[in-house]
């Protein structure tokens, strides 16, 4: 079967071209977040647990994307709240919730009555199966991300830094957290569609770090991660369509492999660099001390 | 002694239900300088989260001298381990920070704040930094662009939770040098284990264990400690650390 010069092939070229513009807007700033802050494994945790949302709306009949949303902001939110109390361990929360959406997804996919044509497509991810309405909704995502953290670049920067800091000054921290928080597992839900759950960690954390080997300022980060991202999606998504494997797999297996190439590159250019002397032992001043 | 800038009055703060600061009496004045010592778990970082308005006090009052602190913020260097040291942020960009308390939420930084910035990055000895990450400066740097975010906003009232931590031996001179300075302009609380070096630079000292005892030397016995219930062992530093177990 071939696409060419068909009215799906535009289709697929446009999808995929917007596609890969919102994706890597939305997985840049908040795979920033969640890098800097190390919540890659509470984000892993939100897209499996987002399973469980996709199951009930299959069962229930409405948009799975929407039952999805529901249930990684619920859980995401839940975590949050949970480890401030401290009356969990986070990585023991996030663990639970992960295996219990994915089990929840399962039943209820498998008590769905009839055929769950797209079911790989939330796993692994693809763009046949994206609609205009989930590019609509990637764009209108691209928007609010871009506004919330353009006004509130600083304040997000500085509590994300040191909390313990910002509440000195601001009584919002919490209001800030949870909402950049949330922000993120409906970032995470709605990259679903291109990157399918088992896949979209790796979409947003895999440009940060690239970017991350050539600066260590956050706003330049974000900037990096968006170029790095779209080239990675961009070129995996023709690669895909040219060798006819799936897209989200190979938008992955593109990012990855920009990132181990910059790091080899870096690392031989390292090499050849002097190396700094050791420190010398030091010594403690004597003080004198005056007692009594 | 001069004027106070704030003062406690029969002040109690706990965390749930352990009180860990009980019926404290004590008068921060104008250009002191504290050295806060006691066990750990005793409540010297309560007391510090008190003042900063972290921890509300159960009890009694907190009341500050508003026309000495002059609408000035309290300037905050907490213990290190708050803050991310691996966090991609500049060092302009954490010295700004000390100047949020004047910011709306949604407001950028003028040229006039950074050119502040750059002065004290200057001041602080940390030029040729101001666009390197935290993480690419050593330990004892780090500590001095947290100082710097602190002392900023050119507060009244400065409050220092165990920085000799993090100091190296090598900047611990400068350090306390630069507090010195600071002193002239600003009262100083500085939370410590480290009483033998401290007492050298300190004015005052505040023994927090529940209760708080008020010393207004800087220089304190075994017997005192003892009397203000803060049991804290005097180590001196010379060639190998020992205890001073008589006066000498």
């Amino acid at each position: 079967m071939t696409l060419e010069g068909t009215i799906f092939e535009y289709e697929f070229i446009v999808k995929g071209l917007l596609g890969a513009i919102f994706a890597s807007i939305t997985a840049g700033l908040a795979g920033t977040y969640i890098v800097s802050k190390r919540l890659v494994f509470l984000s892993g945790g939100i897209a499996h647990a987002s399973f469980g949302g996709i199951g009930i709306g299959y069962f229930a009949g409405i948009n799975p994307v929407a039952g999805a949303a529901v249930f990684s902001i619920l859980s995401a939110l839940g975590v949050e709240y949970l480890s401030v109390r401290q009356k969990i361990r986070e990585d023991s929360a996030i663990g639970i919730l992960w295996a219990f959406g994915m089990a929840t997804g399962i039943i209820f996919i498998y008590m769905t009555p009839g055929y769950t044509p797209d079911l790989m497509s939330y796993l692994f991810g693809s763009i046949l199966t994206v609609t205009y309405a989930d590019i609509i909704a990637l764009g209108v995502m691209s928007i609010m991300m871009i506004l919330y953290f353009g006004f509130f670049y600083r304040t997000i920067l500085y509590i994300s830094f040191d909390e313990v800091f910002a509440r000195t000054y601001s009584s919002y921290v919490n209001v800030f957290k949870y909402t950049t928080t949330a922000l993120i597992a409906l970032t995470i839900v709605l990259n679903i569609r291109m990157a399918g759950v088992v896949l979209v960690i790796s979409l947003l954390t895999i440009p940060p770090n690239i970017a991350m080997l050539f600066t260590k300022v956050y706003r330049k980060i974000v900037l990096w991660s968006i170029i790095a991202g779209f080239a990675g999606t961009a070129a995996g998504y023709t690669i895909s369509y040219f060798a006819g494997i799936p897209v989200g797999a190979t938008i992955i297996f593109t990012l990855a492999v920009i990132w181990a190439v910059c790091k080899g590159v870096l690392w031989s250019g390292k090499k050849v660099r002097r190396v700094n002397p050791p420190t010398s032992v030091k010594t403690t001043p004597s003080v004198k001390t005056t007692v009594g | 002694m001069g004027a106070y800038l704030l003062e406690m009055k029969n002040l109690s703060a706990s965390y749930g239900a352990e009180i860990v600061l009980n019926d404290v009496d004590f008068k921060v004045f104008e250009n002191d300088f504290i050295g806060v010592i006691g066990p750990n778990g005793g409540g010297k970082t309560t007391l510090l989260k008190v003042i900063l308005g972290l921890v509300k006090p159960v009890r009694g009052q907190l009341i500050f001298n508003h026309d000495l602190m002059n609408g000035s913020r309290i300037g905050y260097l907490p213990q290190i381990s708050t803050a991310d040291n691996t966090f991609p942020v500049t060092v302009r960009d954490v010295i700004l920070s000390g100047l949020m308390i004047r910011k709306s939420l949604i407001s950028g930084m003028s040229v006039s704040d950074k050119k502040k910035a750059d002065l004290v990055i200057d001041e602080f000895g940390l030029a040729g930094f101001a666009d390197s990450s935290l993480t690419e400066l050593s330990g004892g740097q780090q500590q001095r662009v947290l100082l710097g975010r602190a002392a900023i906003g050119d507060p009244k009232l400065l409050l220092l939770d165990e920085p000799g931590n993090f100091v190296d031996a090598n900047f611990e001179k400068d350090f306390y040098e630069k507090l010195k300075e600071l002193n002239n302009r600003m009262a100083i609380l500085m939370v410590s284990h480290d009483i033998g070096t401290i007492s050298a630079h300190i004015k005052s000292f505040a023994c927090v264990n529940r209760s708080l005892h008020y010393h207004p030397s800087s220089e304190i016995t075994n017997q005192e400690l003892l009397a203000y219930d803060c049991p804290i062992q005097l180590v001196t530093h010379g060639p190998v650390p020992h205890t001073v177990l008589k006066n000498h």
